[in-house]
């Protein structure tokens, strides 16, 4: 009816978002929290280090690390005072393995209870006698190995974190708005209020889409900002800016969630919890904890039907896969099928007062 | 002048429960009409209707001239509805809440700060609606119903949960409001503000309504007798029976009571016996009126 509706409507509802201090623990702290603190658990689980326990004199060891300085990085070396003490280290899990030298004759003890690390210890020590042995035979190599990394295609820890984080942090920061304002306004009748006051029902929606929007954007914003610092390392790739329209068909389809949770659940304690019992079981199956790429196989079959695996993957292959901007293009268009179904169900459970 | 509000016939049902049963009333210009009844009645279901926020199973409503349902967008700016729950808007404060329901009607700021001022809410225009008292908050809605300056206002059941002081003070609050010249509609429970604020009043029971009209001629009606009480010992029970004009006697050992149709009779008579201690005259009020219609006491 007239343009103060939708001004007015939007404020109202902005203010109550921003004076509510559950809501912004929820949707904005406890992601950000999350974000750091699995940011900084999984930064350095790059290069595994093996550290071993020396008895007595190992000339072999001391010879390989005077011809190659950067044995440094992936071995450390400390001292037993007897051979019980050393397999008791490794025993326990404090040393990697116990290593002793008689002569010609290199001893190594280590624990399969790590198999990784057994077969670090294994190649690199093989690896040291090959190359002590070629030393010894004073000729020169016969073959060299030209070894170079390649581009890793699979994903640093912050690269999956930050979209999974946020896809999380958004699916619940819009199903909740969108639920428990509606269940709140329907208890209190201010929808009926609403309802007997020239204001049209598209003017009420679109407010609420529009106030959910910007919180999400603050969101993203606030993820991006974080996630790139220096200390947390993640690299933007070109067409990230994707992940705006992502961002928007994702908080639709959540809203649309959440509308149908509002329209169903009487009490704000029953939307609280239903919208619960749909977000943080989709958080695990979705890939927005469980990154989709190490999950199990049943899981990456379930995650097809989530909505968040459209949001979270779709941000990740434009923000840090480095993917052609239209590659999120599915993404959207899914999430706003999603959309479209869930709002066509809410519309008709809905319902304006409780009786 | 036609009818503010015209209801004719009216039914609507929930299930087998008959909640309004064939209801028909009409609502003056500048009157000030009360629903009364116990809870349950069907008030706030006819109240509803009337709004247009519930379509009547059969029957016809019009307001201001205009078919009620189905919702009238040209109708809603001018009606005013006050809810029986405070419905505002979460965390905003008293002046955010009447600023915000104002632009919805496309009224300034300045008129709903003086529609808070009206109320008397100007010093609390700074707090949460959350932080304010029932009183307060009732205040706060009946001025977002009416900052608009809509001609006809409803309020359901507006003195609900009120302490004695707040229900006087809202009181005199509906009557500047309703002597401005608008019409106002009311559902209430509470016999005596029916009786204290309306011009005419409707009796609903079990979704009928039982008689209407203007409170006093209600009362007339009835045609009970008055009881005059005194102070117990001043005069025998007796003597008292004796008196010119008395009906019949009671005395609780605090009051003696006599009901009579002829009061000049019997006051003149205890006036004789210089037994007019503590003397106290009840006509009969809406209470009787409801008990001689349902043949029950009335139960708020």
């Amino acid at each position: 009816m007239k343009g103060g509706g939708l001004a007015s409507l939007s404020r109202a509802m902005l203010l109550g978002f921003v004076r509510d201090r559950a809501a912004l623990i929820f949707s904005i702290l406890l992601p950000v929290l999350f974000l750091v603190l699995f940011g900084s658990l999984y930064k350095n689980s790059a290069v595994p280090k093996i550290s071993l326990i020396a008895v007595g004199r190992v000339q072999l060891l001391h010879q390989a690390e005077r011809s190659d300085p950067g044995l440094a990085r992936v071995l450390t070396i400390s001292h037993g005072r007897s051979v019980a003490h050393a397999i008791a280290a490794v025993r326990k899990g404090n040393e990697d393995a116990a290593i002793m030298q008689h002569g010609g004759r290199v001893v190594v003890r280590y624990s399969i209870a790590d198999q990784t690390k057994a077969g670090l210890v294994n190649s690199v020590l093989s690896s040291i006698v090959q190359a002590a042995n070629q030393a010894a035979s004073s000729r020169p190599p016969q073959y060299t190995l030209a070894a170079s990394q390649v581009e890793d295609t699979s994903l640093k820890a912050i690269q999956y974190v930050t979209p999974g984080l946020l896809g999380w942090a958004l699916a619940s920061g819009a199903t909740f708005g969108a639920a428990i304002t509606l269940v709140s306004w329907r208890q209190n009748k201010l929808l009926r209020r609403l309802r007997l006051a020239p204001v049209r029902t598209g003017s009420i929606v679109a407010a609420r889409i529009g106030i959910s929007v910007a919180i999400g954007l603050i969101q993203l914003v606030v993820f991006l900002v974080i996630a790139t610092l220096p200390y947390f390392g993640l690299r933007l790739t070109a067409s990230w800016w994707m992940a705006i329209p992502l961002v928007v068909a994702g908080i639709l389809a959540f809203l649309s969630i959440g509308l149908l949770v509002g329209a169903v659940a009487k009490t704000q304690q029953a939307a609280t919890s239903i919208a619960n019992l749909l977000i943080v079981p989709m958080a695990f199956l979705g890939g927005a904890f469980i990154p989709l790429d190490f999950a199990p196989a049943w899981i990456r079959q379930v995650s097809y039907a989530m909505p968040l695996r459209y949001l979270v993957t779709g941000m990740q292959d434009v923000m840090a896969r480095g993917e052609a901007p239209a590659s999120a293009l599915p993404a959207i268009g899914i999430l706003l099928a999603f959309t479209a179904v869930v709002v066509a169900i809410a519309v008709r459970v809905f319902r304006w007062d409780d009786v | 002048m036609s009818a503010a509000i015209t209801v004719r016939d009216v039914r609507k049902s929930y299930g087998d429960v008959a909640a309004v049963d064939g209801v028909s009333f009409d609502v003056e210009p500048g009157e000030f009409f009360g629903i009364l009844g116990p809870n349950g009645a069907g008030k706030t279901t006819t109240l509803e209707i009337i709004e247009g926020l519930r379509r009547p199973d059969s029957g016809t409503v019009s307001v201001l001239g205009l078919p009620a349902w189905p919702r009238n967008p040209r109708l809603l700016p001018r009606i005013g509805v006050q809810l029986q729950s405070s419905s505002f808007f979460e965390r905003l404060t008293a002046r955010e809440q009447i600023r915000t329901f104002a632009s919805l009607y496309g009224v300034s700021a300045r008129r709903a700060d003086e529609m808070l001022e009206t109320v008397g809410l100007t010093e609390q225009g700074g707090q949460r609606t959350e932080k304010l008292s029932g009183g307060q908050a009732q205040r706060l809605s009946i001025a977002c119903a009416l900052v608009h300056d809509p001609e006809l206002l409803f309020l359901d059941e507006p003195t609900g949960a009120l302490d004695p002081q707040a229900r006087r003070n809202l009181w005199d609050l509906l009557r500047r409001i309703s002597s401005s010249g608008r019409t106002v509609m009311l559902t209430t429970h509470h016999m005596d503000e029916a009786e204290s604020l309306c011009d005419q009043v409707a009796i609903m029971d079990h979704g009928k309504i039982l008689r209407a009209g203007p409170p006093a001629a209600l009362v007339r009606e009835l045609d009970q007798p008055l009881r005059i009480s005194v102070q117990s010992g001043l005069i025998s029970r007796e003597r008292a029976a004796a008196l010119h004009g008395a009906t019949s006697t009671a005395d609780d050992g605090v009051s003696l009571t006599i009901a009579t149709s002829h009061p000049a009779h019997v006051l003149s008579g205890l006036a004789g016996a210089d037994a007019l201690a503590g003397l106290r005259v009840q006509g009969a009020n809406l209470e009787d009126v409801f008990l001689a219609l349902t043949g029950r006491e009335y139960r708020a």
